[in-house]
């Protein structure tokens, strides 16, 4: 399916460790194709032959980024490690890299103390409705943004642009309201409904922009009237648009997944509790045991890890071109 | 408009474009409906809000400008706004600079640069409740890894979060490790600079600070102004490792706006004077965007378009 969209970056399948090179269009929606050169030096030109300075730079820059880039590293390879390590080693000094024994107990401690698998059930549930809510509504939107010609549309264009500088905590407080007169609170339809709204500003902004680089020819050789353009949505644009759905995908299972001041706000009772509070909880209860709550917090990472890696590309694709803005 | 225009009978409304009114506002339905209960309405709602107060437990009364009054001289309130603006002074730019020095430093001929890349966005994929949870961990005073890695080049352990001066700095050397998203951006960036234009540069005789600072910089303005956009807006919302890490302590020193907003609304009940706050980190916001609107024009290049 893919091989008609030239521009969007490549083969999905079977590179999930492929990044977008520099110099590629990521998800380019305007049919450039991607450059091919792989770097962009500052110093010197492409075939160039290097100058012993050259070299000397070169080197230290590797040197510098590998020691950078284990940093940026540690924080997390450190909670994973403390998490399998006995407490006599999470608290000795010099610091203990690599547990002598990993000691997977702190796993099974983790899971009895409190009930982390009723948080992960939560955290699928709301996440499962609220992303497939925000790829739809945001779908629907695009679509009428992108197609279709009604008055009042660049109206309610601006205003969608306009509320991506909105902050959010504004409507935090009359939100509360409006949920609590509705007794929604401790429900978790205050972490769902909203999104179903298409109010994720980004995701529609990034779906219309992926639609007006798709040809209107395949739509027009499939009649239009009102009642078909479901279809042509359904059958035409959207398998085209598989890339943009998998970033608009990412980026809201991203933004589900870590959400922690709305759980907070609406939900009390920790059988209701996602993962975003149930760590927090760890971290509260069992402040000492930094073994166990490292032993959650990776429970907690495991998925966006797996995540990244097949998708990868999607999250910087989506990066990238939101980057880009009107372009 | 398009519709008067055709209702005064200039152009002649076409059954098929009465359908595509029609089905124009349906698909863009969920939003005009979702914009309409979960952004507007609250925003209005939240405008009487300021003006009343409300516990919840009594109906509301209404009090004129008390909340306003009592905000501007509330001193929680003045730190708060302190703290935040300190937070974004010194976070954002030095943000901005090792983004861009590192997707420049990612775009040289050196090796195991997908390496690089990954490692340096992976901190973005760590929930944010997890990476308060490490970080609470990494700048403890006794067993944190940060003490440690001092005490390699000698430098006496500090008591990052439990002095008042270090915390904010502290906040400030965290948020230095989630820059992956604004690094990203400048990759892309560099990589729709023509290499005709930095060919051309050397060819006039630049050298490589020359492109950097006459070609390299004024084409990657426009996205150093959205990323300086974006982390302004957000670093003003900085809510969860103030609540999971310091819970706004040592006395105050992390009490960030919207934290004291949470908790005005959630702790204390005080709809309306919460609502008030909002509204205060609203116009802040939205003056500091519209501010930065107003002088890009002076130093943002934007290439004519044909």
């Amino acid at each position: 399916m893919r091989s008609d969209r030239p521009s969007s970056g490549g083969d999905a399948t079977g590179k999930g460790l492929e990044w977008p090179r520099a110099g590629e269009q990521a998800l380019a929606s305007d049919g450039r194709s991607a450059a091919t050169e792989p770097a962009i030096p500052i110093t010197g030109h492409s075939g160039a032959s290097r100058s012993i300075w050259e070299t000397f730079w070169l080197t230290a820059l590797q040197i510098f980024m590998t020691f950078l880039a284990l940093s940026f590293l540690t924080p997390t390879f450190w909670m994973i490690s403390s998490s399998l390590k006995v407490s006599t080693e999470v608290f000795a000094h010099p610091i203990v890299w690599l547990p002598k024994d990993p000691h997977w107990n702190n796993y099974v401690k983790a899971f009895m103390l409190l009930p982390l698998t009723t948080f992960i059930v939560n955290t699928l549930i709301i996440v499962f409705f609220a992303v497939l809510g925000t790829v739809i509504s945001s779908a629907l939107v695009a679509y009428s943004f992108a197609r279709i010609r009604w008055p009042g549309r660049n109206f309610w264009f601006g205003l969608l642009l306009a509320t991506m500088m909105l902050p959010d905590v504004v409507t935090l407080v009359p939100r509360f309201l409006i949920f609590k007169n509705l007794r929604w609170i401790d429900t978790w339809l205050p972490l769902i409904v909203p999104y179903w709204g298409g109010i994720g500003a980004i995701y529609v902004f990034l779906m219309r922009q992926f639609f007006l680089g798709i040809p209107m020819e395949l739509e027009d050789a499939a009649e239009i009237d009102g009642a078909n353009r479901i279809r042509v949505l359904l059958q035409i644009l959207l398998p085209l648009s598989k890339p943009v759905i998998a970033t608009v995908a990412v980026f809201a299972l991203l933004q589900h997944y870590n959400d922690f001041m709305n759980p907070l706000i609406y939900i009390n009772s920790m059988d209701k509790w996602p993962l975003a509070l149930g760590i927090r909880a760890y971290n509260d209860s069992y402040a000492k045991n930094w073994e166990v709550v490292f032993a959650a917090s990776t429970v907690m990472l495991t998925p966006m890890v797996a995540i990244f890696i097949v998708a990868q590309r999607y999250f910087v694709q989506g990066i990238a071109m939101t980057g880009f803005g009107g372009r | 408009m398009a519709v008067i225009a055709a209702l005064a009978g200039k152009h002649r409304i076409t059954k098929r474009q009465i359908r595509d009114w029609i089905a124009g506002y349906l698909f863009a339905s969920p939003f005009i409906i979702g914009f309409s209960v979960f952004i507007a309405f609250p925003m209005l709602y939240s405008v009487y809000l300021i003006f009343v107060d409300w516990d919840l437990l009594r109906p509301p009364s209404f009090v004129g400008f008390a909340n306003l009054a009592q905000m501007f001289k509330d001193p929680k309130v003045n730190l708060s706004l302190y703290n935040s603006a300190f937070y974004t002074l010194f976070a954002v730019p030095i943000q901005l600079v090792i983004s861009f020095l590192l997707a420049l430093a990612l775009t040289q001929k050196i090796r195991f640069r997908d390496f690089y890349r990954a490692g340096f966005y992976m901190p973005i994929i760590v929930p944010l409740v997890a990476s308060a949870v490490v970080w609470q961990r990494v700048l403890h005073p006794e067993f944190g890894i940060l003490n440690e890695a001092l005490g390699w080049f000698g430098i006496a352990p500090r008591m990052w979060l439990f002095e008042p001066q270090l915390t904010k700095p502290a906040f400030i050397f965290m948020s230095f490790w989630m820059i992956g998203r604004q690094m990203v951006i400048f990759i892309a960036g560099l990589g729709n600079i023509p290499d005709s234009l930095k060919e051309a540069a050397s060819l006039d005789g630049a050298g490589a600070v020359g492109r950097l600072r006459y070609v390299i910089l004024p084409l990657m303005t426009p996205l150093i102004f959205y990323n300086m956009v974006i982390a302004i807006i957000n670093s003003f919302q900085t809510f969860v490792p103030a609540m999971i890490i310091t819970e706004g302590g040592p006395q105050d020193a992390t009490l960030f706006v919207v934290l004291n907003i949470y908790r005005n609304a959630f702790q204390y009940f005080n709809m309306g004077y919460a609502s008030a706050l909002a509204w205060e980190l609203f116009v802040i916001v939205v003056g500091f965007t519209l501010a930065q609107f107003y002088l890009s024009n002076r130093w943002v290049y934007y290439e004519e378009r044909s």
